[in-house]
This record gives C-alpha cells, sequence and structure tokens, in this order.
C-alpha cells in the first residue's frame, strides 16, 4: 500500500459536493469524507462509517483560530447561510445577519455552517448511496438525533483543527444544536447563542411533525421510502407537509396581516376547491418550492431528530445538569409572537442556566411574526446579537477589523 | 454596525450608585437584580473586572444591556432568584428596588441566599419631609426620588429604614454595614440605625448576609 492509499483510507478527505436532490448540481463548499476507520458512533446504536460532512465557510480564520462562528441550520436550511442558493437560486436564509460589516461580520468573524447529518445537501444521508450497497440508503439510513448531527459536526471542527469555537449560533432546530454542544462540549464552546428553540420537543411539536411524515408516507409515490431507486418523487406529500409547517412559523396576526380574506386572482367565492383565497395560493406556493430542493426521507429523518430531542432526559431528568460547571456565556433570544418555541421554553433553559449558575443574556424580542422571525429583519434582534458577539469578543480578546 | 464602547474606566454614575461600587472587591461575582440601564454592571465591569450579570424587568432596560455586552435576563426579582444556588455570587445588588417588589420579604430572604454579601439600598419614607408633607397636606408625598402619583407609582412596598432594619431581624439577617445618604447622594456612616437616621437620611444603604 503507498503513503497516498493509506491516507485515503484514514484521513478525512476534502471533495465538491453534490445534491442528491438536485443531480448535476455542483455544490459551492466543502465535503469532508470521514473514513471507514473513524465511524461515527449515533445514539440509536450503530456507527455510522464512511460518512460525509458538506459545510460551506464565509470569511477568515485568524492565525490563533480563535474567531470561528459555527451557525447551525434550522430544519430545512442548509449550508449556504449568505450566498445566492445553488439550487434555488434566491438569497442564503441569514444573509442580512452575515457578510461583510453584518452583524456576522465576516471581516472580523470565521463563519463555518455545516449540512446537518440526514440532510441532502451534501452530508450523509437517506438520500445519498450506502457504499455498501451502492444504493441509496433511503429508510436503510439510521435514526439520527440532534446529539448525532453535533457529534459530526465536532469532527469538522476538529479537523479544522479549532481547539475553542468563537460561538455556536442558530434558531429553532439550530438552537437545538446549540444547546447540545454546549452541553456535551461546554470546554469547544466560548458562547452560545440558542434562538427561538426549545430544550426538548412538545407534545404539540412532536404533533405537527407527525402530520408531515403522514403526509409524505401518505403519497403513494413514497413507496415504502425507496421511491429513488424506482425513479418517483413523494412531491405532493412533501409539499403537504412543508404546508402544515409553515402555518406553524407564522402567526395569526402575521398571517391577518398578510392575506386576511382576500381572494386569490378573482372577484367572488368559486363555490368549488381551487385555491380561492391567498393564504391557500400562498401555501400551495410554498410547498411546490419546497419539493425542488428537499428530500422526502431527509425531512422524516430530520423532523425525527428534533422530536426525540430532550436535553434534560439525557442529563439525568435535570436540565441545569447539561451547564453545571458550564463556563460558555450564553445569549437566549425568544420572539413574542413565536407559539412554536414560545418564550416560556426559552426561559426554562434560561432558568436551567441560572441553576448552574451560568453567564448568560435572555432577551424577548417584541414581533408579530412568529417563529420565523429569526430568519427576518429585525432590528431589535439584531442589535441584541451584536452586542452580545461584542462583548464576548471583547472577553475573548478578538480584535476589531 | 452596533456601535459598542472599548474598553476603557468608565466614569460619571450616579453618586448612590458609586457608593455601592466602591463596596464591590475587583474581580468579584456580581448580580445586578433590577439592573435598569446597566450604568453599574457596565462601571464594575470595566473599572473592577467583575464577573457580572444582571436581572431587569423592563425589556427596554434588557435589550440595551445585552446591546451593550453585558449579561443581563429579562426576568422579575420575585420568580427568578429562586433558581440560583446558594452562594452563586459574592455580592447581590438591590439597589432601589426592594420597594418595587411584591413580597420584599422573599426577595430579600433570596438575595442573602444566592449572595455571600447582599448590598440593598431603598428610599427611606421615614425622612423628615416626608413625614411633613403628609403631615401637613394629608396628601401622599411625592419627592425627587419618589416622583409619581400613589396610583402609578412603581413603588407598592415602601418602607423607613426602621422597618427595614426591623425586617432584617425578623429574618435573621445581619446588618454587617449601614449608612443613609442625604439629598445630594452623600453617604454619613450609621453606628447604630437609629432615630435620628431614620429622620434625616434620603435612602438608606446596607450590607448584608446570612447569620
Amino acid at each position: 500500500m503507498t503513503d497516498l492509499q493509506r491516507h485515503a483510507m484514514t484521513a478525512p478527505e476534502v471533495r465538491p459536493a453534490m445534491a442528491p436532490v438536485a443531480p448535476g448540481i455542483v455544490l459551492p463548499g466543502q465535503r469532508l469524507e470521514f473514513p471507514a476507520l473513524e465511524p461515527l458512533p449515533l445514539d440509536c446504536g450503530v456507527s455510522l462509517a464512511p460518512f460525509t460532512v458538506a459545510y460551506q465557510t464565509y470569511g477568515t480564520l485568524n492565525a490563533d483560530k480563535s474567531n470561528a462562528i459555527l451557525v447551525c441550520h434550522a430544519l430545512t436550511g442548509d449550508q449556504f447561510v449568505a450566498e445566492i442558493h445553488p439550487v434555488t437560486g434566491k438569497p442564503g436564509w441569514w444573509e442580512t445577519m452575515v457578510g461583510p460589516g453584518l452583524v456576522f461580520d465576516t471581516d472580523r468573524y470565521f463563519i463555518i455552517c455545516t449540512n446537518v447529518l440526514g440532510g441532502c445537501m451534501g452530508s450523509s444521508g437517506p438520500a445519498t448511496v450506502n457504499p455498501a450497497t451502492g444504493q441509496p440508503w433511503g429508510l436503510s439510513f439510521p435514526v439520527i438525533t440532534i446529539r448525532d448531527m453535533v457529534r459530526a459536526q465536532k469532527r469538522l471542527i476538529d479537523h479544522l483543527g479549532i481547539d475553542s469555537l468563537f460561538c455556536v449560533t442558530g434558531g429553532s432546530m439550530g438552537g437545538m444544536q446549540v444547546l447540545e454542544w454546549a452541553a456535551c462540549y461546554p470546554e469547544r464552546v466560548f458562547s452560545a447563542m440558542p434562538i427561538a428553540t426549545a430544550a426538548r420537543h412538545s407534545a404539540q411539536n412532536i404533533a405537527f411533525h407527525e402530520v408531515g411524515r403522514q403526509a409524505i408516507m401518505a403519497d403513494p409515490e413514497w413507496s415504502g421510502g425507496s421511491y429513488q431507486r424506482q425513479g418517483k418523487r413523494p412531491e405532493r406529500g412533501l409539499a403537504v407537509a412543508r404546508m402544515a409547517a409553515h402555518i406553524t412559523y407564522l402567526s395569526e396576526a402575521a398571517l391577518h396581516r398578510k392575506f386576511g380574506r382576500s381572494l386569490q386572482d378573482r372577484e367572488q367565492l368559486s363555490f368549488g376547491f381551487d385555491a380561492d383565497f391567498q393564504v391557500e395560493s400562498y401555501l400551495r406556493h410554498q410547498g411546490s418550492i419546497f419539493v425542488d430542493r428537499f428530500d422526502a426521507n431527509s425531512y422524516l429523518y430530520i423532523t425525527r431528530a428534533c422530536d426525540y430531542f430532550d436535553l434534560a432526559a439525557e442529563h439525568g431528568g435535570t436540565l441545569a445538569n447539561a451547564f453545571r460547571g458550564t463556563k460558555t456565556r450564553f445569549c437566549i433570544v425568544s420572539f413574542t409572537s413565536d407559539w412554536l418555541y414560545p418564550t416560556s421554553e426559552n426561559r426554562a433553559v434560561v432558568h436551567a442556566l441560572n441553576a448552574a449558575a451560568a453567564n448568560v443574556s435572555f432577551v424577548e424580542i417584541a414581533t408579530d411574526k412568529g417563529h420565523d422571525a429569526f430568519l427576518l429583519e429585525e432590528p431589535e434582534f439584531f442589535a441584541t446579537v451584536g452586542g452580545f458577539l461584542n462583548g464576548c469578543a471583547e472577553h475573548r480578546g478578538l480584535k476589531r477589523p | 454596525m452596533i456601535a459598542i464602547p472599548a474598553t476603557r474606566p468608565r466614569s460619571n454614575i450616579r453618586v448612590d450608585l458609586q457608593i455601592i461600587a466602591d463596596m464591590v472587591t475587583p474581580g468579584s461575582r456580581v448580580l445586578d437584580v433590577g439592573c435598569g440601564d446597566g450604568a453599574l454592571l457596565d462601571w464594575l465591569q470595566h473599572n473592577k473586572s467583575v464577573d457580572g450579570r444582571g436581572i431587569e424587568w423592563s425589556q427596554a432596560g434588557v435589550n440595551n444591556c445585552v446591546r451593550q455586552g453585558l449579561s443581563v435576563i429579562q426576568g422579575d426579582a420575585e420568580t427568578d432568584l429562586r433558581d440560583y444556588p446558594s452562594e452563586a455570587f459574592d455580592y447581590v445588588i438591590l439597589s432601589q428596588t426592594l420597594q418595587a417588589t411584591f413580597d420584599p420579604k422573599v426577595v430579600l430572604g433570596e438575595v442573602v441566599r444566592i449572595g455571600r454579601r447582599a448590598i440593598v439600598s431603598f428610599p427611606n419614607f421615614g425622612v423628615w419631609h416626608i413625614r411633613l408633607a403628609l403631615l401637613l397636606t394629608g396628601r401622599m408625598p411625592v419627592t425627587d426620588s419618589l416622583d409619581s402619583a400613589w396610583y402609578e407609582t412603581p413603588n407598592i412596598h415602601l418602607c423607613t429604614i426602621s422597618d427595614f432594619v426591623e425586617l432584617c431581624d425578623d429574618l435573621g439577617i445581619v446588618i454587617e454595614q449601614g449608612m443613609v445618604l442625604d439629598r445630594k447622594g452623600q453617604a454619613r456612616q450609621l453606628r447604630a440605625p437609629g432615630f435620628m437616621s431614620n429622620l434625616l437620611g434620603e435612602q438608606g444603604l446596607f450590607v448584608l448576609s446570612r447569620r
């Protein structure tokens, strides 16, 4: 065996990424392949090997590697935080936050975002090929958890040689990863900013996810999860799942403000089941564009990971135990009209951090935009995030750009 | 970009806050309950390198603090203090906040539990001109420090220095140090809190600990 071959078997390898949902499109960013000799032990009891983490970065890692911020994406997000999306052609999901001179100033910080394990933008997931069979994993992909996603991310951070992340942040499911990072690897997290999230999925959260999963599985095209092999796509089911979920991201007030009872391209009711109302048309549109960029099985796996998330249960039933002795600086942010991950759930995390005498800030932002507010232009939110980061940078001794 | 002040010594905080700040040992762990706009915390963090935290009820106050890089949570003294472990802080500061709480007795018990020391200041309702105003006008006194009408004041549990000393006694709280502040915020040390300090002090300021 040559040195090169041995290296290929033992060291992670970086390659360009491809998206299983959009064949032929080479994704920007990198793809790190961990070889068979470095398996990833999962909560379900099996080990995944080889496995791949696709990621994107913005800005420059400084000499002492102290300016890295790991941004964790939400359920249907991906690593394309601040650039035109390679599949949809739309702006990055946190484009207003991440960039030169913005709150996450890429002239000052090095931003890393990975596609989560189980995702469909280049990281190992049900839509990628199982090297053992040469076929897409489908439902034979192991069920993963938020902690598994974080374990995979940590492998990447190890690979990049970053001892301590300056900040780990993210909203919604991204916030769950932040909490998991802070609990599992406190010495690797200088500051943590979980946004609009919860330390566990509530019955209501699980219920909504189950509706989405049932919609997908009720689509005959889903074919017991093996649609890829049969050249099918369960687009209807996935679109309905997206429509139901989309409602939970908004608020009653925001829906009313945006649509009210306005009719879509018509003067009067049709007395039929067309999209009479603008809100129906809007949801149908959201559903139809979603299926172009997301894999149905990925949706099953990732919603399951959220449902299984219960950080207190991982620590003997007491949430504060997850944070005992932590030196990480925390900033928790919630939004008044978010009923999916309401302030009460975020405040429960604050109380647990107080019980661990952790350094914590907590801000509730007044907005009527619902859960989605963390993705939208909210000046008060931006000011909070910027202030927290600057305060942390001062403590870390990071130079201004 | 959000402008954040660079590390530099801060000056110009309110005189009564400065007196509190001077009592705090450099490098200690401090919780400021009812930290308002964060002026005291900010000063302590930059001039005494404390590990400072705050609790503030008003959302505007909290946002302003976090925006400055201070570690502050939105919460209230009544419900949020009970989460903290005992002696989590070297000092818990309750500056001009006690009289605005629903249950001052519980709050006082909590601050001496979670702090090795508590520094508590409050307006003295026993000061001579308040007594005189009530006597002469028969109306609820409105003063420089208590400037709201009775129906809109946040100060729902006003007390005198004598009342406060008695409550500490009932709760088994040790008064390590006590002083009164005059109208200009100048301090006068108390040997034993008594009739004259209750009559002349605009504010009472006490350092407390658990027995």
